[in-house]
C-alpha cells in the first residue's frame, strides 16, 4: 500500500479538464485530481477494487460500454465523462435498488450521520422508495464482546471480506450463498465468536454502513458515571489523542491530549489516567524481560511483543507453537487497569470493587482483552470494566453537550498519568520497538542512546527490519503490522527454530492493524494511507513535545516501582503485570 | 465374410443396444453387421433412435422388444421409421429434418463411436493437428483462422484468431487454453452433443489453439451435470495421450500440450470468463472487473484463451478444408455454421446446424417442421436468458451475430425457442428472470437486487396487480442493470424484458390496463366458464377437475365454482363440445 | 477462574480438532489431488459422492488437508448449487424447469409433486424418502416436460401419472 516508486505519467481528460497521473492510477483517483468526486460504495483505498456496487460507472469516449472508475486504470489520452444526466439516472437507480434492500433504520443506527450509504442517499436527494421494500430476515451476530454483525444492513460491498482475508489473513469472514441470498458470515453460518476472528475490528472500520460495528457500550459507561457508589476512572490509549478530534471535523493527526483530559473530567471521571503511562511501564517490564533473555538466555529469543490483543488471539490460534516467544508482559491497558484497582485504590482508600475503570482505546479487540483470561482479573476484580473505542467516545462527547472546541487544556492525574515520548509512540507501528530500544540500550549499557529516534522501524512498510548495535551486541529487530505481513516473519522464525539455526531476529513487534493502533479498528472512519501518515506524524510530534522521551525516565513509573512493585519482573509485578497464553482452536463449532 | 450393413444405435439406453446385438447374433448376422453406439442424433424428440446403412433408414421411438421384428423384416420401413406429420412416410434418403442443415460441428456426431479414437482418426481426425505441427508457424495458423472468419460460438462472437493472437503476443513462461464446456443456458445442449458425440474434435481444436497461442496446458471446464460427456472427454484425453496425439512432444514435433478436466458444480455464471477462472482455481465463481483480460492475466495469472466447445470443434475442419473454404459458408461478417437447440412449440425439436444466413423461418418451418398443432407462431426467442424475442414479422431475417442483435436479441450459445400464440410474453420474461435471479452470483448490486425487483414487478403484472408506472420501472431497472452490472449475466439479464416490451408492448398493456392475459397463461387473469347454451352435461370436466369445483346434474349444464377454481385449464381441454370458455 | 465483581467469566473451551478417519478411497483421492492446481471443487464432488452431502467435519478435514481456510471452503460449497450441506432423501426427484419443459408446464408438475409429497423444492420429506429439486434442462427437451428420479428419466410427464411414477419409489 506504500505507493510504489513513481512510474510513467499518463495524461488524460476528465470532463474536459486535463490531468496527469502516474501510470496505473484508477480513473477514480485521477478524477480527484480534476476536483471531481465520483460516488463509490464498495471501493476503499486500502483494498483492491471489487467492482460490486456499480455506482462509480463513467463513460469513456470511444467505448460503447460504461466502465467502473474504481477498477479501470487510466490510459494515455483517455477522455472520461464522470457526470451527465444518463450516468446520474443510472447511479440513482442503482442507489434506489440498494436502498430497497436496506432497512430505513437511520435514526436507530450506530452509523447515523456517519454512513456512506446515508450520505449518498442524501446527496442524490432520494425522497421516496419507488421499489418494493425487500428485506432479509437475518439475525444479528452478537456473539463477541467486540463487534456486532447486522446482516440486514449489509450492502455486500465485500470490503470486510477483503480486509479479513487479505489484510488480516484471518479468513473469519467469507461470502456465503449466492445471488440474492448471498450474505457474509463466518465459515458455514457459525457465530463470529466460534470462528478464528481476532476481533481486530478492521472489518468494522472499513464497512461503509452499520452492518459491522463496535459493540456500543456508551450506556454502560453512563451508568457507571451516574452511580454514586462508583469511583469512575479513565485511561486513554496513545493513538486516541491523534484521531479523536477527527470526530469534530478536525484534521487527522491533531494532538488533543489535554483537551481530552478535561473532557473526561467533565464527563464525570474522578481520576484521569493515561495509558501512555503504562506504556512506559510495559517497556520497563518487557524491556527487562528482553534484556534478561538477551544476556542470559539467548536461545529463548526472539521475544515477541504482546500488547496487541488481536495479535495475541492470532498467535494463540494460528501459531500456538510459538507461544513461548511471547512476552508475558500485559498490554498497557491491562497494566493500568490492574494498578488502578490495586495501587491507586489502596492509596486513595477506595474499596477496589467501587473503582469503575474505563479505558478509551483505538481498538475493538481491547473489549475482548479485558476478559481474555484469569490474569485480567489480577486485582481481584475485572481490572478494566469497560472499553470504549475512540468512535464511541466521540459519540459520548457529543451526547454530553460539551463544546469540545472550547474545552480548556488540563493535565492528567498524577501517579498514573505521566508519560514520556516513548510511551506515546506505542500507538504507531514500530513504536513499541523504538521505545523498547531506547530503554534496552540503557538497561544493558547503563548509558543513554545517542540518537533515540530509530527511523528504520517507522513508516508504513509492511515488514521493517533494523540492526541495533548495543555496544557491540548486534540486536536484530523486526516490525510487522497488518496480520497479512506477519506470516513472512513468523515462518522464518519457525524455520530457524526447527532447523536449529540462529534466529533471524531477537526482538519482534507485531500490531494487528496496518499502521498500528493509530489505524485501529475502533478509530474514526475514513482511514487510508494519507490519514495513517497524518496520525503517525501526530504520534511522533507528541514524542518530540515531551520533555522526557524514554520510558525509564518516567518518574511516576519509577515511583510505582519504589513504592509498590519493587523492581521490574518482581514477584508482585508478575502477579499484576504479566499473563500467560494458551493454544486456542480456530473453530469451536 | 464382408460387412454388409452398419447400424448406429443411440446410446441412451444400453438395453436397446444389447437387444439389437442379441437379435443379430440369434440370426447369425453378427459377422455381416457392424453395430455402433452413438450419441444423440440431434433429433431428441425421440427416445430411441437407430440408423441403418446402407439403406439410410432411420427408426425412432421403438422399444427393445420391437427390435427382433425389425431385424426379421430386414429393416424394412415400418411404423417406427422416420415420419413427419406432413409427409406420411419417408423411407430412405435424407430425413427432412436434415435437409437444410450443414454439418461441420456435428459432422461426426452420430456417425462415429465417440469412445473410439480410431473412428475419429478414420474421419481425418488429428490430421489437421499433424499438418500444423509439421508444417505451419504460429503466425500461419493465426492467419488461417483469420481467413476463416470464425467467431466465438460461446455468445459474444469475438473473432477467434484475435483471442489467440492476443495471448500469443503476451510474454509469459506459461500460457493456457480453456475449453468452456459449462453450457448453462437452459435449453441449449449443443456443446454436450459435441462432447458426447465427438470429443476428440474439441481436444484437437484445443491443441491447435495451444500451438497458436504458445500454450502448454489446457483445461476443459465441464458442467458436472453432464456425466456422459465427462466420461467421454476423460477417455478421449487418455486415448489421445496414449496415441501420442496429446501430452509431451506430440508426434515427435517437440510441441507439448497437456489437457486436464475440471468440473463445475452448478453455477451458470461460471460460463463467464473471469468467473470460470475463479471456479477452476477453486473459488466462488464470482466475476471480477476486466481488465485485466484473461488473455493477459487469466488462470493462475497465466495468459489464458477461453474458447467455447463449438468454436473449438470447428477448428480441425477449418484446417482440413482451408480457411477460405470455411469463409464461403455464411454471411459477410458471420462465417460458417451455427448449431441451434431448437425447441418450444415446434414439431421437431433437436439440434440443428445451419449455415449462418439461414432465416429463422427456414429453421422453424423447413427444419423444425412448423408449429405444433398448426397453431400460429408468435415469436422466436434466441440467446437464452441473455437473449430476446424476435417477433413473427422478422422471421425472414438471415441469421448473423449482427442481425440478431439489431433485432434486440443475441446469437448467444444457440438456444432457440419457438413460441406460439398460447405463450405469454410476460410469462416468458418471468421464466428467464427467475433463471437469472437464481443464477446471479450476487456480487454486484444492480444485478443482485435489480433482478429480484424486475421479477417481482413481472409477478405483480401477471397477477393482475400491475400499475401503469410499473412499465416505466421495468425499463428504468433494466437500463440500470444493463449499464451498471459487473458481468455479462447482469448486463443482459433484462434483455428478455426489454425485447418483449419492444415487440409486445400491447400485451403488457393488456395485463396492466385491462387485467387480461391474451395468451391465457397468467392464471390470475383468466377465468374459465361453462357456456350453458353449449354444455351437454356429459360430466367429463367435473371428473377431470382436480379440485372438484364443477358441479351439475347429468345432461344438464354444469357450473364452475369460481371461488374454488385453480385455473388449471383441465376442463377447458377436456370438454369435447368446446363448452368451456376461457376469458 | 477468578471471580470478579461482574460475575464469573466463561470457562475457556478448548476443542481438540476431531481426528477424523476418512474412508480409504476418499483419502486416496484427496492425496492424489492434494497438490494439483484447481483441486477443491473436484475434491468436494468426491466428498459428496461419498456422503451424499458435505458434512461439517469432513469440510474441516478437507480444510486441514488442503491447508485452506474453512471459511473459503464454505464459501465454495454454498456458492455452487450442486453441493449440499444436509443429507438428501433416499430418492432425488429432479424436475426439469428448463425452457422447453417450462413452456410445456413444468411449473404444474412441480406444484403437483409439492402437493403429493408436502414438500417444497429444495426440501426432503419427513420420512427421508424424497428430495425435490428443480434443475435447468436435463438435455432431453424433446421429451418435455421431463422428470428425473435418481437416474431414471421420465419424459412427457403428465400430472395425472405422477402419483404412479412416485409410487415406484415407495421402497
Ligand atoms: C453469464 C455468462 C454465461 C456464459 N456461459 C457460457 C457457456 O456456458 N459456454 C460458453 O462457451 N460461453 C459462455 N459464456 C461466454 C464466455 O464467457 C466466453 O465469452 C466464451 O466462452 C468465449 O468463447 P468463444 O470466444 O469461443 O465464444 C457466458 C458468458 C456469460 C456472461
Ligand atoms: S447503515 Fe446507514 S443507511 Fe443504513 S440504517 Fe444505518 S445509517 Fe441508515
Ligand atoms: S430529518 Fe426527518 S426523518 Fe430524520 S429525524 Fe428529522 S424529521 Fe425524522
Ligand atoms: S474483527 Fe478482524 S478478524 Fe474478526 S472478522 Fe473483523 S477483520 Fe476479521
Ligand atoms: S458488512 Fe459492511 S463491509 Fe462487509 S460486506 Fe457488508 S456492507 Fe460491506
Ligand atoms: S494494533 Fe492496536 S488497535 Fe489494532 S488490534 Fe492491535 S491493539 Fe488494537
Ligand atoms: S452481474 Fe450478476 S452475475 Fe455478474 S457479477 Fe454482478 S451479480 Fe454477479
Ligand atoms: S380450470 Fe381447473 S380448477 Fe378450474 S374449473 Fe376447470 S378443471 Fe376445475
Ligand atoms: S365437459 Fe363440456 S359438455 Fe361436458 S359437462 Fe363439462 S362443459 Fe359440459
Ligand atoms: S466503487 Fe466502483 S463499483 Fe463500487
Ligand atoms: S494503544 Fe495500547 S497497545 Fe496500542
Ligand atoms: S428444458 Fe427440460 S430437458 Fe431441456
Amino acid at each position: 500500500m506504500d505507493t510504489a516508486t513513481a512510474t510513467k505519467t499518463v495524461s488524460l481528460k476528465i470532463n474536459g479538464t486535463g490531468v496527469q497521473v502516474p501510470e496505473g492510477t484508477s480513473i477514480l483517483e485521477a478524477a480527484k485530481k480534476a476536483q471531481v468526486k465520483i460516488p463509490v460504495l464498495c471501493t476503499h483505498a486500502d483494498l483492491l477494487p471489487s467492482g460490486s456496487c456499480g455506482l462509480c460507472i463513467v463513460k469513456i469516449k470511444g467505448m460503447a460500454k460504461q466502465v467502473r472508475a474504481c477498477a479501470t486504470a487510466v490510459a494515455e489520452n483517455m477522455e472520461v465523462i464522470t457526470h451527465d444526466p444518463e450516468l446520474y439516472e443510472t447511479r440513482r437507480t442503482v442507489l434506489e435498488l440498494i436502498l430497497s434492500n436496506h432497512p430505513d433504520d437511520c435514526l436507530r443506527c450506530q452509523r447515523n450521520n456517519n454512513c456512506e450509504l446515508q450520505r449518498l442517499a442524501a446527496e442524490f436527494g432520494i425522497r421516496e422508495s419507488r421499489f418494493a421494500k425487500k428485506l432479509k430476515n437475518l439475525p444479528k451476530d452478537t456473539s463477541t464482546t467486540s463487534l456486532i454483525l447486522d446482516p440486514q444492513k449489509c450492502i455486500l460491498c465485500g470490503r470486510c471480506v477483503s480486509v479479513c482475508q487479505n489484510m488480516q489473513n484471518v479468513w473469519a469472514l467469507e461470502f456465503i450463498g449466492r445471488g440474492y441470498d448471498m450474505r457474509i458470515a463466518p465459515a458455514g453460518d457459525i457465530k463470529l465468536n466460534d470462528s478464528p476472528c481476532i476481533k481486530c475490528g478492521q472489518c468494522s472500520a472499513h464497512c461503509p454502513v452499520g452492518a459491522i460495528v463496535e459493540k456500543d457500550e456508551v450506556e454502560k459507561v453512563w451508568e457507571g458515571l451516574r452511580d454514586p457508589e462508583k469511583y469512575p476512572v479513565v485511561q486513554m490509549a496513545p493513538a486516541v489523542r491523534v484521531a479523536f478530534a477527527e470526530g469534530f471535523g478536525h484534521p487527522s493527526g491533531e494532538i488533543v491530549t489535554k483537551k481530552m483530559y478535561s473532557l473526561f473530567r467533565r464527563l464525570g471521571f474522578k481520576a484521569v489516567f493515561d495509558t501512555n503511562f503504562s506504556a512506559d511501564l510495559t517497556i520497563m517490564e518487557e524491556g527487562s524481560e528482553f534484556v534478561d533473555k538477551l544476556l542470559n538466555r539467548p536461545h529463548e529469543l526472539p521475544l515477541i511483543t504482546s500488547c496487541c490483543p488481536a495479535w495475541v488471539d492470532y498467535l494463540e490460534k494460528f501459531y500456538h507453537d510459538m507461544i513461548n516467544y511471547f512476552s508475558t508482559a500485559k498490554s498497557p491497558q491491562e497494566m493500568l487497569g490492574s494498578l488502578a484497582k490495586t495501587y491507586y485504590a489502596e492509596k486513595m482508600g477506595i474499596p477496589l470493587d467501587k473503582v469503575f475503570s474505563v479505558s478509551v482505546m483505538p481498538c475493538t479487540a481491547k473489549k475482548y482483552e479485558i476478559g481474555r483470561c484469569a490474569e485480567m482479573f489480577s486485582s481481584g476484580c475485572q481490572d478494566v470494566d469497560v472499553v470504549l473505542t475512540t468512535r464511541e467516545l466521540v459519540r459520548m462527547a457529543k451526547a454530553s453537550g460539551i463544546d469540545f472546541e472550547a474545552l480548556p487544556e488540563e493535565e492528567s492525574d498524577s501517579i498514573l498519568g505521566e508519560y514520556t515520548g516513548a510511551g506515546t509512540i506505542f500507538g504507531a507501528t514500530g513504536g513499541v520497538m523504538e521505545a523498547a530500544i531506547r530503554s534496552a540500550y540503557f538497561l544493558v549499557t547503563k548509558e543513554e542512546l545517542g540518537d533515540i529516534e530509530v527511523k528504520a522501524v517507522r513508516g508504513l512498510k509492511g515488514v521493517k527490519e533494523a540492526e541495533i548495535d548495543i555496544k557491540g551486541t548486534k540486536v536484530r529487530v523486526a516490525v510487522a503490522h497488518g496480520i497479512a505481513n506477519v506470516k513472512a516473519v513468523l515462518d522464518k522464525v519457525r524455520a530457524a527454530r526447527d532447523n536449529g539455526t540462529e534466529t533471524p531476529w531477537h526482538f519482534i513487534e507485531v500490531m494487528a492493524c496496518y499502521g498500528g493502533c493509530i489505524a485501529g479498528g475502533g478509530q474514526p472512519y475514513g482511514v487510508n494511507d494519507e490519514v495513517r501518515k497524518q496520525r503517525l506524524e501526530g504520534m511522533y510530534k507528541d514524542d518530540i513535545l515531551q520533555p522526557k522521551r524514554c520510558s525509564h525516565h518516567n518518574t511516576e513509573v519509577q515511583h510505582v516501582y519504589k513504592e509498590f512493585l519493587g523492581h521490574p519482573g518482581s514477584h508482585k509485578a508478575h502477579d499484576l503485570l504479566h499473563t500467560h497464553y494458551t493454544k486456542r482452536e480456530l473453530y469451536t463449532k | 465374410m464382408p460387412m454388409t450393413r452398419t447400424i448406429f444405435i443411440s446410446d441412451n439406453d444400453p438395453v436397446l443396444h444389447d437387444a439389437l446385438v442379441t437379435a443379430l447374433r440369434d440370426r447369425n448376422l453378427q459377422e455381416t453387421t457392424r453395430v455402433r453406439k452413438t450419441s444423440i442424433f440431434g433429433l431428441s424428440t425421440y427416445s430411441s433412435l437407430m440408423k441403418v446403412f446402407p439403406e439410410n433408414v432411420m427408426f425412432a421411438n421403438f422399444a427393445a422388444s420391437d427390435i427382433a421384428d425389425m431385424v426379421d423384416s430386414d429393416f424394412a420401413p415400418n411404423k417406427f421409421s422416420y415420419k413427419d406429420e406432413t409427409l406420411p412416410f419417408v423411407g430412405t434418403g435424407p430425413v427432412p429434418f436434415y435437409h437444410k442443415q450443414y454439418r461441420i460441428v456435428l459432422r461426426n456426431c452420430g456417425v462415429i463411436n465417440p469412445e473410439s479414437i480410431e473412428d475419429y482418426i478414420g474421419r481425418q481426425g488429428y490430421k489437421a493437428l499433424a499438418k500444423i505441427l509439421s508444417s505451419m508457424s504460429q503466425e500461419q495458423v493465426i492467419e488461417e483462422m483469420k481467413a476463416s472468419g470464425l467467431r466465438g460460438r460461446g455468445g459474444a462472437g469475438f473473432p477467434t484468431w484475435m483471442k489467440w493472437n492476443f495471448s500469443r503476443q503476451v510474454e509469459a513462461a506459461e500460457k493456457c487454453i480453456v475449453c468452456n464446456a459449462d453450457e448453462g443456458d437452459p435449453g441449449a445442449y449443443m456443446d454436450r452433443a459435441v462432447l458426447e458425440g465427438d470429443p476428440h474434435s474439441v481436444l484437437e481444436g484445443m491443441a491447435i489453439a495451444g500451438f497458436a497461442a504458445g500454450a502448454q496446458r489446457g483445461y476443459v471446464y465441464c458442467r458436472a451435470e453432464y456425466p456422459l460427456a465427462i466420461e467421454r472427454v476423460e477417455r478421449a484425453i487418455s486415448d489421445a495421450e496414449k496415441a501420442g496425439l496429446l501430452g509431451d512432444n506430440i508426434l515427435g514435433t517437440g510441441f507439448s500440450f497437456h489437457i486436464e478436466l475440471r468440473l463445475g458444480a452448478g453455477a451458470f455464471v461460471c460460463g463467464e470468463e473471469t468467473a470460470l477462472i475463479a471456479s477452476i482455481e477453486g473459488n466462488r465463481g464470482m466475476p471480477r472487473p476486466r481488465p485485466p483480460f484473461p488473455a493477459v492475466k487469466g488462470l493462475w495469472g497465466m495468459p489464458t484463451v477461453i474458447n467455447n466447445v463449438e468454436t473449438l470443434a470447428n477448428v480441425p475442419y477449418i484446417f482440413l478444408k482451408g480457411g477460405a473454404h470455411y469463409a464461403k459458408i455464411g454471411t459477410e461478417k458471420s462465417k460458417g455454421t451455427k448449431v441451434f437447440a431448437l425447441t418450444g412449440k415446434v414439431k421437431h425439436s433437436g439440434l440443428v446446424e445451419v449455415p449462418m444466413g439461414t432465416t429463422l423461418r427456414e429453421i422453424v418451418y423447413d427444419v423444425g417442421g412448423g408449429i405444433l398443432k398448426n397453431r400460429k407462431i408468435k415469436a422466436v426467442q434466441t440467446g437464452g436468458p441473455s437473449g430476446g424475442v424476435i417477433a413473427e414479422q422478422y422471421l425472414d431475417t438471415p441469421i448473423s451475430y449482427e442481425s440478431l442483435s439489431e433485432l434486440g436479441s443475441i446469437m448467444g450459445s444457440g438456444g432457440m425457442i419457438v413460441m406460439d400464440e398460447t405463450d405469454c410474453v410476460v410469462d416468458i420474461s418471468k421464466f428467464y428472470l427467475q433463471f437469472t435471479v437464481d443464477e446471479s452470483c450476487g456480487k454486484c448490486s444492480p444485478c443482485r437486487i435489480g433482478g429480484v425487483q424486475l421479477l417481482s414487478l413481472l409477478n405483480k403484472i401477471s397477477r393482475g396487480e400491475g400499475e401503469n408506472e410499473d412499465i416505466a420501472k421495468l425499463k428504468q431497472i433494466s437500463k440500470a442493470m444493463q449499464v451498471a452490472s459487473l458481468c455479462g449475466l447482469g448486463q443482459t439479464s433484462s434483455n428478455p424484458v426489454v425485447s418483449t416490451l419492444r415487440y409486445f408492448a400491447d400485451e403488457y398493456a393488456a395485463h396492466v390496463d385491462h387485467k387480461k392475459c391474451p395468451a391465457g397463461k397468467c392464471r390470475a387473469l383468466i377465468k374459465f366458464m361453462i357456456d350453458p347454451e353449449k354444455c351437454r352435461g356429459c360430466g367429463l370436466c367435473a371428473r377431470r377437475c382436480p379440485v372438484k369445483c364443477i358441479t351439475g346434474e347429468s345432461k344438464k349444464p354444469h357450473v364452475i365454482d369460481q371461488s374454488q377454481c385453480i385455473k388449471c385449464g383441465e376442463c377447458f381441454s377436456a370438454c369435447k363440445f368446446k363448452s368451456v370458455t376461457r376469458d | 477462574m477468578k471471580q470478579c465483581c461482574g460475575g464469573a467469566v466463561d470457562e475457556f473451551r478448548f476443542y481438540e480438532a476431531q481426528k477424523i478417519e476418512l474412508p480409504a478411497s476418499l483419502q486416496e483421492f484427496i492425496d492424489q489431488w492434494k497438490d494439483k492446481p484447481g483441486n477443491l471443487i473436484m475434491i468436494l464432488h468426491r466428498v459428496q459422492e461419498e456422503y451424499g452431502y458435505v458434512p461439517r467435519q469432513i469440510a474441516m478435514k478437507v480444510a486441514k488437508e488442503l491447508d485452506q481456510p474453512l471459511a473459503k471452503i464454505y464459501g465454495v460449497i454454498t456458492f455452487y448449487h450442486l453441493f449440499r450441506l444436509t443429507k438428501a432423501g433416499k430418492h432425488t426427484i429432479k424436475v426439469c424447469i428448463g425452457t422447453a419443459c417450462y413452456l410445456k408446464g413444468a411449473d404444474m408438475i412441480i406444484e403437483e409433486i409439492q402437493e403429493l409429497l408436502g414438500i417444497h423444492v429444495g426440501e426432503t420429506t419427513d420420512d427421508g424418502r424424497f428430495s425435490l429439486e428443480g434443475v435447468r434442462c436435463l438435455g432431453c427437451c424433446g421429451l418435455a416436460p421431463v422428470v428425473m428420479i435418481d437416474n431414471d428419466v421420465y419424459g412427457e410427464v403428465d400430472k395425472a401419472n405422477l402419483a404412479d411414477i412416485l409410487g415406484k419409489y415407495s421402497e
